[in-house]
Parts: C-alpha cells; sequence; structure tokens
C-alpha cells in the first residue's frame, strides 16, 4: 500500500475486521436472505439496497486450500503459509489457516476465524483456526 | 456467417525482454499486421487495444493514443482493461464495431511489459486483478488462487498433478517449433512433478511464465476486403463475453468457471455452431488447471472430464482437437494485455495454414479462443472461421 493510503479507513471493511477482532463478526443479509461482505451498498445478487448486519457463524468449514510457497512482497517473510476458503453459511470467506500443521487439514476441516498480523508487513489479516 | 475478417496478424517474440518498453513492442506487431493485411495506415479507422499493468510497470496510463502513434496509425484509440482478458475485449468491441457499420478498418491489439518488475513485483501487480480487501490482504496470489479452484477441482471430480503434467508436457511440445515461444524445449512428466512447489497443488511447470510481449491483429468489414481484394479468408464468426462475481470465494462453484460457460454460450450461438464443429483451440491456460476449466466451459468436456484429456492424447496435437497448438500461455509466454489477440493470431494463422503446426489440423475450419480474466471473472470466447 503507497503511503498515501495508509491512513484512509476502509469504511465497512474495516469496521467487519475491527468486529471479527472482537469475536463479533457479522455478513449483510438483504430480505432475500443473501449474504454477502461489506462494504455493500447493494445486495450483489438482487440490488436490494436494505442490508442488515447479521451475526457471522462461531464455525465454517474449509472448502479448499493450498499452501503457497511464493508469497508476492507483502507477505515475504509469512510464507511458507497456508491459503484456504472456508464456508460460513451464507458467506465465504479467504484466509491463513494457522496454529496446526498443514499436512492435518483437509475439505471439511472445522475453524472459527479470528484477526492476525502479517509478519512482513504488520497489516491485519483473516486467520483460520483449528476449532 | 457473418462476421469481420482477419487481414493481418502480428506478434513480437513473447519472453524475456526487460529493455524494451509497451511502444517499442507493440508497433513491432502493429506494423507486421498492418504489413501482413495490406491495408493503408490511413484507412485504419480506431486503435481498440489492451494492458493491464501499465502504471505499474511503465508509470504509464492513457496508452491507447500512445499505442496509435507507435502503429504509425491517426485515429481514436482506447485502451481496453479486463486483466488478462484486455484485448480478447478490445477485440469483442473491435467485432461488434465492424459489424454494425461503424466502422471498415480496425487496429486491436494488446502489449504488456512484466519482466522489469521482477518476479515478486510481477506477483504483486498480477495480484491486483483479485479483491484487495478480501483476498490480496489475506495472503491471495495468483497461483494461490488457481491452487484453491485446482484442490476444489480434485476434491469435487478427482484427478491428480500427474493428470495436470500431462497438460504442461503437452504445451511445451506444441512450442518447440513455435519461434515466438518463451520456451521452445520439451519437457517431462517427471521435470513437472519434481518442480519447486508454487503453491500446492501447483508447482513450477504448472505455471505460465512472466513475458514481456506484443499482438496485433487489422479487422476489416467483409465489403473492404471486397472492395480491397485482401486476401482473407478467417473470419470472426462468434463473440462472447461473461461476468463473475471477482472473488472466488463469492463464487457458487470453485471448481468450475461459469463466466467462460457464458462467454462460449454466447459466442457459439453468435457464429450458430455448436462444440462438435470444433477443430482446434487456443485456451487461456496460465495455469494447467485453467486448460482444464477452459477445455469443460468450451462444452470440449463434461465438467469432471477435460483432467484426463492431455493425459489421454485427445488435445495433444494428434488429437481430435488440439489445444493450444501455439504451447498456450504456458510455453508461449503471457504477455498479459498481449495474450487474446495472440491466441486470435495463432488460430488464425492455424486455419490459414501458414502456423507452424499447421500441419496438425490441415482441414481445420474451426477455431475458438478462449481468454480469461483475474480468476475467470471475466472471459472471452470468439469463434473464427475459414469463409466459405
Amino acid at each position: 500500500m503507497s503511503d498515501g493510503t495508509e491512513s484512509v479507513r476502509d469504511r465497512g471493511y474495516d469496521d467487519v475486521i475491527d468486529a471479527i477482532a472482537e469475536g463479533e463478526g457479522y455478513y449483510l443479509e438483504c430480505p432475500e436472505g443473501h449474504g454477502s461482505l461489506p462494504p455493500r451498498r447493494l445486495c450483489p445478487e438482487c440490488g436490494d439496497d436494505t442490508l442488515r448486519k447479521t451475526p457471522l457463524p462461531d464455525v465454517g468449514s474449509i472448502d479448499t486450500y493450498t499452501r503457497t510457497e511464493v508469497p508476492a512482497p507483502a507477505f515475504a517473510d509469512d510464507a511458507p503459509y497456508v491459503l484456504a476458503i472456508a464456508d460460513f453459511g451464507s458467506v465465504r470467506l479467504t484466509g491463513q489457516v494457522q496454529g496446526v500443521d498443514p499436512e492435518s487439514i483437509s475439505v471439511g476441516y472445522r475453524v472459527t476465524v479470528e484477526v492476525a498480523e502479517s509478519k512482513t508487513t504488520g497489516e491485519r489479516l483473516l486467520a483460520f483456526r483449528k476449532r | 456467417m457473418t462476421g469481420p475478417r482477419v487481414a493481418g496478424v502480428g506478434v513480437t517474440a513473447f519472453g524475456r525482454a526487460p529493455e524494451r518498453t509497451g511502444r517499442d513492442l507493440f508497433g513491432d506487431a502493429a506494423q507486421e499486421a498492418i504489413r501482413d493485411a495490406g491495408v493503408e495506415h490511413d484507412d485504419v479507422e480506431g486503435v481498440y487495444y489492451g494492458n493491464f499493468m501499465g502504471e505499474l510497470a511503465e508509470q504509464q496510463g492513457h496508452q491507447g493514443p500512445m499505442m496509435a502513434e507507435a502503429a504509425g496509425v491517426q485515429a481514436p484509440a482506447t485502451r481496453y482493461e479486463t486483466a488478462c482478458a484486455s484485448s480478447g475485449a478490445a477485440v469483442r468491441q473491435a467485432v461488434r464495431d465492424v459489424r454494425n457499420g461503424e466502422a471498415d478498418v480496425l487496429l486491436v491489439g494488446g502489449a504488456e511489459r512484466m519482466t522489469n518488475l521482477g518476479t515478486a513485483g510481477a506477483t504483486e501487480a498480477l495480484a491486483i486483478a483479485a479483491d484487495d480487501l478480501w483476498e490480496v490482504r489475506h495472503g491471495m496470489t495468483f497461483p494461490g488462487a488457481y491452487a484453491l479452484m485446482a484442490q476444489a477441482y480434485f476434491e469435487t471430480f478427482g484427478g491428480s498433478r500427474e493428470d495436470l503434467a500431462h497438460i504442461a508436457v503437452k504445451n511445451h511440445a506444441n512450442a518447440i517449433e513455435n519461434e515466438h515461444a518463451q520456451y521452445q524445449r520439451e519437457i517431462t512428466i517427471d521435470d513437472v512433478l519434481d518442480a519447486p512447489m508454487v503453491s500446492s497443488p501447483l508447482g513450477l511447470y504448472d505455471s505460465c511464465p512472466i513475458s514481456d510481449g506484443a499482438s496485433a491483429a487489422v479487422l476489416v468489414s467483409e465489403a473492404y476486403a471486397r472492395e480491397h481484394d485482401l486476401d482473407a479468408p478467417v473470419a470472426i464468426t462468434g463473440t462472447g463475453q461473461g461476468g463473475d462475481r471477482i472473488a472466488l470465494h463469492d463464487r457458487e462453484h470453485l471448481a468450475t468457471s461459469p463466466a467462460a460457460d457464458a462467454a462460449a454460450a454466447e459466442a457459439y450461438e453468435d457464429a450458430g455452431i455448436d462444440g462438435d464443429r470444433i477443430d482446434l483451440a487456443e485456451v487461456h491456460d496460465c495455469f494447467t488447471i485453467a486448460e482444464v476449466l477452459a477445455i469443460e466451459s468450451l462444452g470440449l468436456y463434461e465438467p469432471g472430464e477435460g483432467i484426463g484429456a492431455a493425459r489421454r492424447g485427445e488435445t495433444t496435437a494428434e488429437g481430435a482437437v488440439p489445444v493450444n497448438l501455439s504451447g498456450g500461455l504456458k510455453a508461449k509466454g503471457h504477455p498479459v494485455g498481449a495474450t487474446g489477440v495472440g491466441q486470435i493470431a495463432d488460430v488464425v494463422k492455424l486455419l490459414r495454414g501458414d502456423h507452424v503446426n499447421s500441419d496438425a489440423v490441415p482441414d481445420a475450419t474451426v477455431g475458438v479462443t478462449h481468454n480469461a480474466g483475474g480468476t475467470v471473472a471475466s472471459a472471452i470466447v470468439h469463434v473464427l472461421e475459414v469463409a466459405r
């Protein structure tokens, strides 16, 4: 990220990251029941503008994962790391699986989500941990 | 069958040329395409140009007019950006404008300069095609994204790293005689399986290289071709585009590419053909798994069946429908903005019979191109046919 943008708060996104850090994660839900991740003005499925914060389930399950050996520069000191997509019901999240033996991870593995920091930049990121 | 004729094509060699600027590369490709077409520079009515990371690689925005200058053309010029499908989008717009009667002669193309960024810099630049907030900030790279799709594919349909290795081996074999290819050398299954891992299950040889290069084509109306007695036997008869959510995790399915399904369906309907008519395909194999997703979206295989196509020899040069006779992105190289029109150039040459691998498809009359942006949040498919 450039110096010019570091002080700018990504409203919506930073709010939900704060909430996940406090154990009160949420997603947005429209009256039709479509889930999406902030920031949103409209439901990306149906365009409805009535979006309400809905608690993120405590437990998700891994749909797919990869062990990344060659990172982007912002994760140079973090590699290798396991990146995964985990299903939390109405939304999925992408994050790093931390604190477990990578060999033990498989599809269906149950995880919780929390906020961790990049070892390289100190920036916040989503981390999945074994339930 | 209607559609503009591809009067001429031109490509630079794809590969490492960190000392060459984008305008230098595109100037070469455009000059070759205009010469191949046999049209006057003055007749070119517009330049439609694809580029993805020009601001990062060359600190250069507003590349359209610059590239018209580089091509020696005085005409309005617009840059198209849809990540790795940028010049595919430029072709699509040009096809529609010629059909609509807006223009008779258009120069389309693309260029990308990447190797001057280095591997880390290019990895970072490519990642901006993903969702910054919800993917890149958490460690998503492009190989990582396709690795997530590969793992999901294996989980859903089965398949192995060895199946994917056959795709890499095939595409390298196809590039051996292609003087424009970045890698003109054979590799073995063991080379692929033993290579360093990039993002499991994808290793170094499952991945396309970082490349510099440019491509160009001249599209003309049928009336113009007739009036000027151009030798332009290949027409673009079908165009289609599909879109999907930008973040991989927001897709319904992680092991298919619905945007490419939609693009193919639209292009086939437009051309009035179905998948059975296709003689050859150039598809967006940025990673080996991407070729599997592509040939399934093109209807050459049912979902779950494409993984074994290369291993069974069906998509090799000797197979029923050769895929990536150019070497594909995997061996030919992937200067991202140049790739879509590079695919068009290869199919045109294969259908005209002047491609180095034309002997593999001597009777071919129908070819398709499949160009994908991001993790296939954008997809563009074109059908090319020898005009009857």
